[in-house]
């Protein structure tokens, strides 16, 4: 063999730049938030015209729970449409991660690369569950730190304390319940995004009714030959229970968090449905990474 | 050393077989043409190199077998499909930024300077570009990686002239050292005629010739025959005749020169006249 010459980077770091690529070619990932949040800091700009008067309304109700709901509103809205916001965005990323190089034919060039199939489809799970579920927190960090500078100048302006937000909220653990809910959510859906990369890299089109479609027939199908709803009940617990094992609610008809000893990690880590969940998903992104290996342009 | 070595290499498609048993043996240094008709196994037979599809026999490209290994294989092979496989949403600064994250053997400085030789912005996107500076801008990356091999799957496809003369004019000046191995196809085979060192014609998935240039020379040679010379010409039993204005132009295998001399003029035939010939040969029944 002749000898060859040194080779030019000695530095690479095809996870990183697989990661940084995913984020150029879908920009949407954290534009989409961030000008959502824009919609509803402006929003709340005209909205703080009246809040002074408000304010002194909610701080006479002598009802401490439904002063603080009130004082509260703003921010948890803008937290529940940014959150929508980038699940939207999350769904549409995951059936299209696999599917996109495919259409474009682009797959030709990503593969004439030294890039395994490990690490390219390694690195959209994790802009679905590490890098979309961290824009979310740090975009509504940011919103809810608008919205309380907006409200303070406001107060400020018409002689009230600012402070009345801090006493009457939790604003500060708000923000570790807020983190706390949102990587017990990504862990729970990880099989649910993991299904969509893997529904993106099997489907020659409509990857988005390939996803749905399945579970739906599975239903019917069950509900017309057998008359059960084994798997009706299955699918509603796969989207609704994360929080009911997550946290501890003394009175779940009103669901409300005041300290961080209702936060039941230990409960939440036990519950087998974590883990089967984790350990399906994880089977679907290997099936995901061993397609894409067969897998060229359509 | 020997570049690529493929024995029972074949490729079935459903029924139908795309590679029906090839033999290859692909030397370092040398520029092959794989030329064959539309549906030949030509672009298997290169995605099976690649490593993008399996395969049944054995096939050793480097020293390595391509489905196992394409990752590590990457690393000394590059690969041109056809100019619309950059991604279009790319900018052509984060490209740069990309391929010298994960190529260990790109040379970022190099491709600088073959995108300095173009009119192609840093700023711009591969969407905003034209299938011409596409192409340059794939072939500036592509080259500016030390490989071994180099496959180009019709590289030139939908490119004016300008931009095929230019593609190949590079490809042999600012790439081709002697040490790399390039296996190109091509239906415009007149513009790789004086690029290549070997040809294999492919048809159907079987290898139908396999050459150098210098035993293609030596085989196959072209008299233009002038009307009262064509029976004494056909006498040598051309592989192929055609008729050009009023005289007839004759194709022989095998036949030497001094033989010919007599009947007319004779010349190296092209590439594409002897691929008419031998595919005419392969199968009679399609052309008549």
């Amino acid at each position: 063999m002749s000898a060859q010459p040194e080779t030019a980077n000695k530095h690479v770091r095809p996870f990183y730049w697989s990661v940084r690529r995913e984020l150029w070619e879908n920009r949407s990932l954290y534009l989409a938030p961030l000008i959502v949040a824009g919609v509803i800091v402006i929003g709340f700009m005209f909205s703080a015209i009246g809040l002074a008067e408000r304010r002194q309304a909610v701080l006479l109700l002598n009802d401490p729970l439904k002063t603080r709901t009130a004082i509260e509103m703003p921010y948890s809205m803008a937290a529940m449409m940014i959150m929508f916001t980038t699940f939207i965005v999350a769904v549409f990323y995951c059936l299209d991660a696999l599917h996109g190089e495919r259409r474009e034919r682009s797959i030709l060039f990503w593969k004439s690369l030294p890039v395994s199939d490990f690490t390219t489809v390694l690195s959209k799970a994790v802009v679905a569950f590490v890098v979309i579920p961290a824009i979310t927190f740090a975009v509504v960090i940011i919103t809810d730190l608008m919205i309380f500078l907006i409200s303070s100048i406001v107060l400020l302006v018409h002689g009230m304390s600012p402070a009345t937000t801090l006493i009457h909220t939790h604003y500060f653990l708000n923000i570790v319940l807020f983190l706390y809910g949102i990587v017990v959510l990504t862990l729970w859906h990880v099989p649910t995004y993991a299904w969509m990369l893997l529904v993106s890299g099997w489907a020659r089109r409509a990857a988005f009714l390939w996803a749905l479609l399945p579970w739906i027939a599975i239903m019917f199908f069950e509900r017309i030959t057998f008359g059960t709803y084994y798997f009706y009940s299955f699918i509603k617990y796969r989207f609704g229970s994360p929080a009911m094992t997550a946290f501890n609610f003394p009175d779940p008809k009103h669901p409300c968090l005041d300290s961080l000893s209702q936060l039941t990690l230990g409960r939440y880590l036990t519950a087998p449905g974590v883990w089967i969940g984790l350990a399906v998903g994880v089977a679907f992104l290997g099936i995901a990474i061993r397609m894409r290996r067969y897998r060229g342009p359509m | 050393m020997t570049c690529v070595e493929a024995r029972g290499l074949r490729k079935v498609f459903k029924t139908t077989p795309a590679l029906d048993g090839i033999d290859l043996r692909i030397e370092e240094g040398r520029i092959l043409g794989l030329i064959g008709p539309n549906g030949a196994g030509k672009t298997t037979a290169l995605n099976a190199i690649l490593g993008l599809t399996p395969f049944e026999g054995e096939l050793r490209v480097l020293g390595q077998d391509p489905w196992a290994a394409r990752e590590q294989l990457m690393r000394e092979v590059s690969f041109i499909a056809d100019v619309a496989v950059l991604p279009r949403w790319i900018r052509v600064s984060d490209l740069l930024d990309y391929m010298g994250g994960v190529h260990p053997r790109f040379d970022r400085a190099k491709a600088e300077g073959f995108l300095a030789k173009t009119t192609i912005k840093r700023e711009s996107k591969v969407r905003h570009l034209s299938k011409g500076m596409v192409a340059q801008l794939h072939l500036a990356m592509v080259m500016a990686i030390d490989a071994r091999l180099l496959v180009l799957d019709e590289p030139t496809l939908g490119l004016d002239i300008l931009y095929r003369k230019q593609f190949y004019d590079s490809l042999l000046n600012d790439y081709f050292d002697g040490t790399r191995t390039i296996i190109i196809t091509t239906h415009q085979v007149d513009e790789i005629e004086d690029v290549l060192t070997d040809l294999i014609f492919i048809d159907r998935g079987r290898i139908v010739l396999e050459c150098s240039m210098e035993q293609f020379e030596g085989r196959y040679l072209e008299v233009m025959v002038n009307p009262e010379e064509l029976p004494a010409a056909r006498a040598l039993k051309p592989i192929h005749e055609r008729p050009v204005f009023g005289r007839s132009v004759l194709l022989y295998k095998g036949v030497s020169r001094d033989e010919l001399a007599p009947l007319g003029e004779t010349r190296r035939p092209s590439i594409a006249d002897v691929f008419v010939a031998v595919m005419g040969q392969q199968n009679p029944e399609a052309r008549q």
